[in-house]
């Protein structure tokens, strides 16, 4: 079975700036990865040329073995780092309108997140504070049966209760078959949950690693390790 | 009980000291059916992976064993129980008598001094 995404001596440059750099990459399936790197190490720009959001000035990224397109968005849920649903709509249409987008959305498992949540489906999305909003977004996401959820700064904006709320949303929902690619430079309230870390840096892959052989040969935690890498 | 997780040493290693001492002391009794993967990696706030790979180890180890269809079970054999119970103890009591060396005292003093402690004479 292809690897769920790989890349292959990726690069992307914008107008002079390197955002990526010769980027060579295998996740397999059934893992929890952290994608981590300081601000402008280039996380989002990966997760967009996955999502083919980019394109790529060098290299080829693959998804399930396809360059990204109508194929690959079958199967890939995306979480973007800003929210980009209509504010007047109402959480039960949000979840209308993804039911009717995405072949693979599950209804029922939206409407069970929500109920955990205590939210009430006839709410319009702009009488929702901001974290509220980035919770529902989650769930959304979080309910397709996709095999590639990359979710961008997932617990960027939300409180530590939030936080809690989310990576169990990701751990609950864990499938097999599926891999979650979580960018976050807040890495001591994920560590525990992920498998696997890349740290990137610069627009450079400089380790991917599972975390327990981190911790087992290194003696320290992940985000130790992130701040002796990453030493300003 | 709770589960106390530190970041600096391997969870799968933890997960396994942490499961063995509710085995040990009874709060998973023999025979006992344990949860699924997927709810003690929730209830952990750990990776399924992670908690899988523990509980594996255990079964290994003979404290736990799968059915097929109905799930993982704690093991009805209390001899093997026990042992694990004395292994864990001796870790206790050996890292009690080093901390009891690097203070200055021979075995044949701590065990002295253990017995007036339970006297309540110290």
């Amino acid at each position: 079975m292809n690897p769920i995404l790989e890349c292959r001596n990726l690069n992307k440059h914008f107008q002079g700036t390197i955002a990526l750099q010769n980027i060579n990459l295998q996740v397999p399936r059934g893992r929890i990865v952290g994608l981590l790197g300081p601000n402008g190490s280039g996380k989002t720009t990966l997760i967009k040329l996955a999502n083919g959001l980019l394109q790529p000035s060098a290299g080829q990224i693959l998804i399930d073995g396809m360059a990204p397109g109508i194929e690959t968005k079958r199967i890939v849920s995306y979480l973007p780092e800003r929210t980009y649903l209509s504010e007047w709509m109402t959480v039960r249409q949000v979840i209308d309108f993804f039911a009717d987008f995405y072949a693979d959305f599950n209804r029922d498992k939206a409407y069970d997140m929500l109920t955990r949540l205590g939210l009430q489906s006839t709410a319009r999305l702009k009488t929702l504070s901001k974290g509220t909003k980035e919770k529902v977004q989650l769930i959304l996401v979080m309910s397709r049966e996709a095999q590639l959820y990359l979710l961008d700064e997932p617990i960027g904006g939300v409180d530590p209760a939030a936080r809690d709320y989310i990576l169990h949303t990701i751990i609950g929902n864990y499938n097999p078959n599926a891999t979650v690619i979580i960018s976050t430079h807040l890495i001591s309230d994920i560590e525990n949950v992920l498998d696997d870390v890349i740290f990137i840096s610069r627009g450079e892959i400089v380790l991917q690693s599972n975390v327990d052989d981190i911790r087992e040969t290194q003696g320290k935690t992940v985000d130790a390790l992130f701040r002796e890498v990453f030493r300003c | 009980m709770a589960w106390d997780l530190k970041s600096d040493r391997p969870i799968y290693a933890q997960l396994i000291e942490q499961i063995q001492l509710r085995i040990v002391s009874g709060s998973y009794p023999p025979g006992e059916k344990l949860p699924s993967v997927r709810d003690m990696a929730a209830d952990a706030s750990v990776n399924p992976n992670t908690m899988q790979r523990a509980l594996m180890e255990l079964e290994n180890e003979g404290l736990l064993y799968s059915q097929r269809t109905s799930g993982r079970f704690v093991t009805e054999d209390v001899e093997k129980i026990m042992e694990a119970k004395n292994r864990l103890a001796m870790d206790v009591i050996e890292e009690f008598l080093e901390k009891m060396e690097s203070l200055g005292y021979s075995t044949a003093q701590t065990v002295d001094l253990l017995k007036q402690a339970k006297e309540g004479k110290v």
